[in-house]
């Protein structure tokens, strides 16, 4: 009988998606320990340092996970996505009056010692939510009121994060829009997103006539990926080129207002970080500090790494945020660039193996949750290491299980460990 | 496979994480500018600076030698509240200095960031020591060792020069050999021998954090570089000898060399008024009130100032006559307190018996005669078909002597003089129009002439030695540093030796006497020591005559040839003359004799400088 149920869990648990999550949060210590390491070095263990105090937060961590496997039934995660959601958000809304001030966001609850971001918790339910009403049966992507009603919950939270100014916690919320793309929503919707965002980018970096030829082009392949409906039908006609159209205008006016959006509704630091960004400005002491500093540890590496604990930047402390947004310039100036593919190559098949396990579930909701769980880590993959190796601008947010932090860990690890459940639940049918 | 929607956001994480995985290994693998900007970030190259080289003099006395004092330093950052006023007390400056400092980091608190600042320069062991005994007081203050130069004698100012923190203008002009907080000579010696006495710096590098904290040694020192002293130089100055030409020179205005004629070591070089050693050891706080000064103290005249040689020129006008033939030691001529020449004018000349020879004119110092030499030298139609001929041939002769020319001493900054060429005055006088008496003011070592004392004691010295020089210089060969083999070489003279003796007669008579008209440097004599000398009263436009003196002794096998030069101080025989011949007293026998202690008590005490 014994023998049975461990052999059963073996099989209903994806053990290489946790063996996934071990070996990051193992990763993640180490480079904790090396990030805070100085000429003078404390224990591992000590309690007052980072790798200590992460020790004690991966641990509680664990209890966590096993909890959220074995002692409380995946059906539960449907039912409380209402009230958790709404309780979430009005976590979200207090900080900002009821919160401590960090680097200029009021987004952190402080109790004692112990600060927590209901922004992190957020992500698991808005994730939850967003399955609940899109694995309902008469859930249709295609329906205006459906689309739009898992718009509202993703873009909610979202617009809240904006307020606390954590634009880049916000930013991961664009993540769940891979998740509507699976479910049914056009393509050409991300299509517009990222055309959006590209001509914002352009109309900043570059002349006027760049993000204009763009734009034309852009229409144009929206087009002529139409030609074949362009015969059927005059009314058909007509409306593409009526969207067409109105994409113009839409890209125009974006192109024009983006100045005004830049001038006066991103904020000063935002505006630096975009602008050290895209090259407009040279600043290596002030705001691209951060970025030329994590390049020049990371880019110092090479191929196999000084050695851990033997890294010269981020021993003596020439990056900023090591231990937390950025971890990665650890591994990637003591492992080089053999421990910066490990990392992001475990990351990547996390991300797969989730996909992987999500497809083949039965349940939509497990599926539509599995959809956000990989979105989110890959947001925050995509967004953490582009920042530290200058594709992205310095946007806080951090690495999922490396970088140093309760909260942040404690949320990827329910947010993880809940599809593992799901997904434990749905093995159990077969 | 099918592109369905899952294979799409696959393939764009597949694309994501091959955008991701090339950046880095870019940044990684294929330049090498992190890596290299990883290294300037964390190291830090802390210079160990050598002393400089030793300056000794001929007999192995420290001119220069090297002391150790330390620089206060403070690292605003690091700064702590702190009791200004003991902190004033313990480095003894005034405590608004302190407040002064402090608030001036405070406002550019932004630029210095973790940066030390030095607060005070040059601050004595002793003053130093009472500070380190309460610097626990005052974390961020901490103390840097330095040697800087120190002069046990007070000789040779002017000659030594001064060694000074480099500057921006002195980087530029010297770059990858000089960083800002080198110290380098200026003047003087210590500018000419600069690569022998700078050594070559050396370092330690360390490893430091980003509040620029010294964390430990990079590979355990293996890569450190220690600092090689610089070189010791010799002079050929004797320090004792030199110290008393300056307090001979006290007050007055001029020069006094001595050069070793069998060598052309200078013995002793003084330029007066000059700069006392011990202004240059802190030439920074005296620099101001030493460029104010109107007597220029800084300027080297030794080798700076072009002055008409006066009288003492004659010796040469007076052995070229003799080698062109034009001239015997017999030839006498008349001088009736001067020389006509023609439409009434007349070169005037002190009252002395006539007519003389070539001895007793020496002795006499007499105008006429010498205008006689020039004319004949001048107006030798036998050899040359023209004046201008004949000019060129005594120029010719005189560069020989070293005049009109740089000597290519060892000194920085020497001056060549001046001696006029025919195309100067066919410039002034036409072609072709100008003669003998146009010129004649050169008879006497007059006119368009000019020469530093420099090279006016290598005249005493060519006398000295019958017919060659050896080209002045002021550094000997040692073990660590050998000097260029010209200096050992013989410049010959285009006179024959068996000419000169001829006119050292005259020199002899001129200071020991016995001669028909007297001789007109009694005040040199010294029993025993055989000096010969030359005076000579050179006019100067910008007040009295100056007075000019060479000489050598003993007459044969000289051991010292001397040449003093005095601005403004009227007869060569009344100041020039002790002077030199007290140099000489001084070098040979090491004392003064009894009856010309007055003498020598009186030429210390003159100040002629103002009057």
């Amino acid at each position: 009988m014994e023998n049975k149920v461990d052999r059963g869990l073996a099989q209903m648990i994806d053990w290489k998606l946790v063996i996934c999550y071990l070996l990051l949060l193992v990763i993640g210590l180490a480079n904790i320990y090396a990030s805070i390491h100085s000429a003078d070095p404390e224990p591992f263990l000590a309690w007052s340092s980072r790798s200590g105090k992460q020790v004690v937060w991966a641990l509680t961590s664990l209890v966590l996970a096993t909890l959220i496997l074995f002692a409380i039934k995946p059906k539960l995660w449907e039912v409380i996505s209402v009230p958790a959601y709404l309780t979430v958000l009005v976590l979200l809304i207090a900080v900002i009056f009821l919160g401590v001030e960090v680097k200029g966001s009021r987004s952190w609850f402080a109790f004692g010692p112990v600060r927590f971001q209901p922004a992190e918790i957020s992500k698991i339910s808005t994730a939850l939510l967003l399955s609940t009403i899109m694995s309902r049966q008469n859930f249709r992507m295609s329906r205006l009121k459906d689309f739009l009603l898992a718009a509202f919950v993703i873009g909610v939270p979202m617009l809240v994060i904006v307020a606390e100014s954590e634009t880049g916690s916000a930013l991961v919320y664009v993540g769940f829009l891979f998740v509507l793309y699976r479910e049914g929503l056009s393509g050409w919707i991300l299509y517009l997103v990222g055309m959006a965002i590209v001509l914002f980018i352009l109309s900043l970096a570059t002349p006027l006539w760049v993000p204009f030829l763009v734009l034309v082009a852009a229409v144009l392949f929206f087009v002529l990926m139409h030609r074949s409906s362009i015969g059927r039908s005059l009314a058909r006609r007509r409306s593409i080129i009526r969207l067409s159209l109105a994409g113009f205008a839409v890209g125009s006016a974006l192109i024009f207002s983006t100045q005004f959006v830049f001038n006066n509704i991103l904020q000063d630091h935002q505006r630096k970080r975009i602008e050290v960004l895209l090259g407009l400005k040279e600043d290596p002491s002030g705001v691209g500090y951060n970025v030329t500093q994590s390049m020049i540890a990371i880019g110092s590496g090479g191929f196999a790494g000084k050695g851990y604990l033997r890294g010269t930047q981020t021993t003596y402390g020439f990056v900023p945020e090591q231990s937390t947004d950025f971890i990665f310039c650890t591994v990637g100036e003591e492992w080089g660039f053999l421990g910066c593919a490990l990392v992001i190559l475990l990351y990547a098949y996390m991300i797969y193996r989730i996909i992987q396990d999500a497809e083949k579930s039965r349940e939509a909701f497990t599926r539509i949750y599995g959809y956000c769980v990989a979105s989110c880590i890959f947001m925050h993959l995509f967004i953490n290491i582009g920042m530290t190796i200058g594709l992205m601008p310095v946007i806080g947010i951090p690495l999922p299980f490396l970088s140093y932090g309760g909260s942040s860990l404690w949320a990827f690890s329910i947010l993880l460990f809940i599809f593992i459940a799901l997904n434990k639940q749905e093995n159990k049918y077969f | 496979m099918e592109i369905n929607r899952t294979n799409k956001l696959l393939i764009g994480l597949a694309v994501v994480v091959v955008i991701l995985l090339g950046k880095i290994f870019y940044i990684q693998i294929l330049t090498g500018k992190y890596r290299e900007n990883a290294m300037n970030n964390s190291m830090v190259y802390d210079v160990v600076y050598p002393p400089r080289g030793v300056i000794y003099d001929r007999n192995g006395n420290i001119l220069v030698g090297n002391r150790i004092c330390y620089d206060v330093l403070v690292t605003p950052r690091e700064v702590g509240p702190f009791d200004t006023l003991a902190l004033a007390d313990a480095l003894d400056v005034e405590a608004d200095f302190i407040r002064e400092r402090m608030a001036w980091y405070k406002a550019h608190r932004r630029s210095i960031g973790y940066r030390s600042q030095t607060l005070l320069k040059r601050v004595s062991i002793e003053r130093y020591l009472r500070f380190a005994e309460v610097q626990y007081r005052f974390p961020g203050f901490t103390g840097k060792v330095r040697t800087i130069r120190d002069y046990p004698v007070n000789a040779g100012g002017n000659l030594l020069g001064y060694v000074s923190e480099v500057d921006a203008r002195f980087i530029e002009k010297h770059p990858d050999e000089y960083k800002s907080g080198d110290y380098a000579g200026k003047t003087g010696l210590e500018a000419a021998r600069e690569k022998d006495l700078r050594g070559e710096k050396g370092y330690h590098i360390y490893l430091r954090d980003s509040r620029n904290r010294i964390q430990k040694p990079y590979k355990n020192g293996e890569a450190d570089v220690d600092a090689v002293p610089g070189k010791d130089i010799v002079t050929t100055i004797d320090a004792s000898l030199q110290q008393y030409g300056q307090e001979l020179m006290a007050g007055k205005k001029g020069s006094v060399i001595a050069i070793e004629p069998a060598t052309g070591e200078i013995l002793a070089m003084v330029s007066s008024p000059g700069i006392d050693v011990d202004m240059l050891s802190d030439i920074g706080s005296h620099y101001g009130k030493i460029i104010r000064d109107p007597n220029k103290p800084m300027f080297n005249r030794t080798v700076q100032a072009s002055y008409p040689p006066g009288s003492v020129f004659k010796l040469v006008n007076g052995l070229i006559g003799l080698q062109e033939g034009v001239l015997t030691p017999g030839n006498q001529y008349p001088c009736e307190k001067g020389f006509p020449y023609g439409r009434g004018r007349k070169l005037g000349c002190h009252a002395h018996a006539s007519p003389l020879n070539l001895e007793d004119a020496i002795a006499t110092s007499c105008n006429g005669y010498f205008c006689y030499v020039f004319r004949n030298i001048l107006e030798n139609q036998e050899a040359y078909s023209t004046t201008k001929e004949a000019f060129d041939k005594w120029r010719e002769y005189v560069l020989s002597f070293g005049f009109g020319r740089k000597l290519g001493s060892d000194f920085p900054s020497e001056l060549g003089g001046n001696i006029p060429t025919s195309n100067y005055y066919d410039r002034i006088y036409g072609k072709g129009s100008w003669k003998f008496q146009t010129v004649i003011s050169l008879s006497i070592g007059q006119g368009e002439i000019g020469a530093t004392p420099l090279q006016i004691a290598n005249l005493a010295a060519t006398v000295a030695n019958r017919g060659y020089f050896y080209i002045p210089h002021l550094v000997k060969d040692s073990d660590n540093v050998k000097i260029d083999p010209k200096y050992h070489e013989r410049q010959y003279t285009l006179v024959d030796t068996t000419q000169f003796e001829k006119v050292i007669g005259g020199m002899y008579k001129a200071v020991n006497g016995g001669g028909k008209g007297g001789g007109t440097a009694f005040g040199a004599a010294i029993p025993g020591l055989e000096v010969c000398g030359k005076t000579g009263t050179a006019q100067n436009p910008h007040g009295k005559d100056n007075s000019v003196f060479i000489c050598f002794a003993p007459r044969e096998n000289p051991r010292i040839a001397v040449a003093a030069y005095l601005e403004n101080a009227g007869f060569g025989a009344t100041w020039a003359c002790p002077i030199a011949s007290l140099m000489i007293e001084k070098y040979l026998t090491g004392s003064i004799r009894e009856e010309r202690l007055p003498l020598e008590d009186r030429m210390k005490k003159t100040v002629l400088i103002g009057k």
